[in-house]
């Protein structure tokens, strides 16, 4: 008790040392609390209790004039991030779930080519979501579309209604890659997630985009498409983009500029 | 109207647990393929990412199909008052709920989580068309059950104008149903059409009288049974009515296609250029399952039961080639994402995908077929279904 008295009286006694204590402790509050507001602000990540918002519909850009030839980093990187055994190494690639892939096409009288990553497009109006037939499809509020794995009874109905073949059904016992956060299991549906346990954690980006922007393509842009002052919002306001298959109106997650 | 007596058949003779046997160990394989498939998954199939719904789809869609179209005798008789199907009506009943039987188990059993069956009937979206059949075959059930037990209980003889009226209705928007399962869909080509739903509810009345008819022949002979020609010739002209029926809706349907840009690409395919999907298009489905019965029933050789008989297996046949190619064709030929441009990737994107049915898959669609039989079997021994005899004279007097 007396030290206590001492010290207060020692900081009472020097002028300079209180305010160096008191801008330490602003700092570190600063530092413990700012992020935290930065990244609701900016990323919108949110407390597990919270439900997500229609506030936010998170969406991609993706630039084919970048996107580089060769260059799978995208599909490396998906891999990674949620456990999924590489094509490449799979006994079975037919029947090996891919969640993002490099597409080449290239026009037949021009010869005229163009890569890019075909993935889910988060449809506002997802066919897979209206054919379930447990509800195990569905569109968060923020516009990602997910398989619930507790009621996917693998009928492969959303396989069959999704015309950018972005679902795999998994279809063998899987190894020990398994992340986490990133749940999957046998004899169930799975598609591209917009890595949601990276958004949830208030990451703001995909491990595709992150991948792309570090090769140096930066090919991928993700964000809020309903915040008018996101990176995409203003790209998309820029770029001319298309949805793939707009005629079916499925109003895509997904942007194309490009093709 | 003189009155029909209906007799159990005595099923103690070997020929008769020989062929209960020989259908339960078919339905012992089936049961053993589902064990293989759900302890390793669907690894062990043909199926993939590419075709998702394989052979125990084509399977299953053709009996749930054929089931629907197996009552149809029976409406006949109770919808339409003819009295010559009346005794016609409890076997065509039993048979549409074994029939619907076996393809279920098949659909089910095919499922990547068939542990979680419960789920299917526990959780609904009404959006889904998955969703609406699961309640029209649980109605089916119930409703066909309601008018069997109308045919075979004098008591409640009165209501089976109604409960067969009732399952009629339920019966035609049970194929609707199946037919939008695919017509439903927008993805793909040659799904995303109402066409569907009523070339589905033709093609059950061809499959399943066909089914119907070999059943019954086969039901009389070996019980030693009269059956008279009067029955034959009556269900085989309604026969060729239900096959040519299915042959305009084949034509119409391949022809409107033809007429658009878009769908010459998958038209080809399926026409001409398809290998084992255009081969069972034009000899399967078009050759032995409905050019070759119409020949056959309506030329002199349709006056003879056997060949009756052949013309009956044809369809079945025909109508399974049918399903393959509407349910497998239509997934080999790949996704158009990008009209007019050539697509690669490492998920086979722009490639025709290929399909070889594994052994689990095969034993598993025979397991359905097994048990819709092996339940027929059963339960022409165990309840009053088959007429003791249908010869012309006892056909006869029911029409006076």
């Amino acid at each position: 008790m007396s030290e206590l008295n001492q010290n207060a009286e020692n900081a009472a006694a020097s002028p300079e040392r209180r305010r160096f204590i008191g801008a330490a402790t602003a700092t570190a509050a600063g530092l413990a609390i700012v992020p935290g507001v930065m990244l609701y602000e900016v990323a919108h990540g949110r407390a597990e209790d919270q439900a997500a918002s229609s506030a936010v519909r998170w969406g991609m850009l993706v630039d084919a004039t970048k996107c580089a030839t060769g260059c799978d980093d995208c599909v490396t990187a998906c891999n990674t991030e949620n456990g999924l055994t590489p094509v490449a190494e799979s006994a079975h690639p037919k029947q090996a779930p891919q969640w993002i892939r490099k597409l080449e096409l290239q026009d037949p009288l021009t010869q005229m080519e163009t890569n890019l990553p075909m993935m889910c497009q988060h449809c506002a109006e997802p066919p897979c979501v209206d054919v379930c037939p447990t509800g195990a499809s569905f569109k968060r509020a923020d516009g990602l579309v997910l398989v619930n794995r507790h009621t996917c009874i693998g009928c492969r109905y959303c396989m069959m209604a999704c015309p950018y073949k972005a679902r795999s059904l998994v279809h063998e016992s899987l190894n020990d890659t398994q992340k986490p956060d990133v749940p999957r299991g046998i004899g169930c549906v799975e598609s591209c997630t917009f890595c949601v346990q990276k958004i949830d954690r208030g990451d703001g980006t995909t491990a595709c985009v992150e991948a792309c922007t570090a090769s140096g393509h930066n090919a991928l842009i993700f964000g809020d498409m309903n915040d008018p002052e996101s990176e995409i919002s203003k790209k998309l306001r820029e770029l001319p983009t298309k949805q793939v298959r707009a005629d079916l109106n499925l109003n895509l997650g997904v942007r194309y500029h490009g093709i | 109207m003189a009155s029909i007596t209906f007799r159990e058949v005595e099923g103690s003779s070997p020929k008769y647990w020989m062929l209960f046997g020989a259908l339960g160990l078919f339905v012992l394989f089936g049961a053993l393929a589902w064990n293989t498939m759900h302890h390793y998954g669907h690894v062990v199939t043909g199926m993939d990412n590419q075709i998702v719904w394989g052979l125990p789809h084509v399977f299953a869609v053709f009996l749930i199909v054929a089931a629907s179209g197996a009552l149809n005798v029976a409406s006949i008789a109770s919808v339409f008052n003819k009295p010559m199907y009346k005794p016609l009506a409890p076997l065509s009943a039993i048979l549409s709920l074994a029939l619907m039987l076996g393809g279920l188990l098949v659909l089910v059993l095919d499922l990547g989580r068939s542990d979680r069956l419960i789920v299917a009937m526990t959780h609904f979206n009404f959006k889904s068309m998955f969703t609406w059949n699961v309640f029209l075959y649980s109605g089916f059930f119930g409703l066909v059950g309601i008018y069997l037990w109308t045919m075979l209980d004098r008591s409640v003889k009165t209501y089976s104008k109604a409960a067969g009226t009732a399952a009629f209705i339920w019966r035609l928007i049970l194929t609707t149903g199946t037919g939008s399962l695919f017509g439903f869909l927008i993805a793909r080509e040659l799904y995303g059409t109402a066409m569907l739903a009523p070339m589905f509810i033709i093609m059950s009345f061809a499959y399943g009288l066909a089914i119907y008819l070999m059943v019954l022949a086969a039901a009389y002979a070996w019980t030693g049974r009269t059956l008279g020609d009067a029955v034959m010739m009556r269900l085989k002209s309604l026969l060729v009515v239900f096959v040519a029926a299915v042959l305009y809706f084949v034509v119409v349907q391949h022809l409107t296609n033809l007429y658009f840009a878009k769908y010459h690409a998958v038209e080809a395919f399926i026409l001409r250029d398809g290998g084992i999907f255009t081969s069972l298009f034009w000899i399967g489905h078009i050759a032995l399952g409905c050019v070759a019965p119409l020949a056959i029933l309506l030329s002199r050789l349709g006056k003879q039961r056997s060949w009756i008989m052949v013309a009956c297996a044809f369809v079945i046949l025909g109508g399974l080639a049918q399903m393959y190619v509407t349910i497998i064709g239509a997934q080999a030929f790949p996704l158009d994402m990008f009209p007019g441009l050539n697509e690669k990737s490492s998920f086979f994107d722009g490639e025709v995908h290929s399909y070889v049915p594994s052994v689990p898959e095969i034993f598993l669609g025979l397991g359905g077929v097994a048990i819709a039989l092996l339940v027929t079997t059963f339960a022409v021994k165990v309840l009053r279904l088959l007429p003791a005899s249908l010869d012309d004279e006892t056909v006869a007097k029911l029409e006076h």
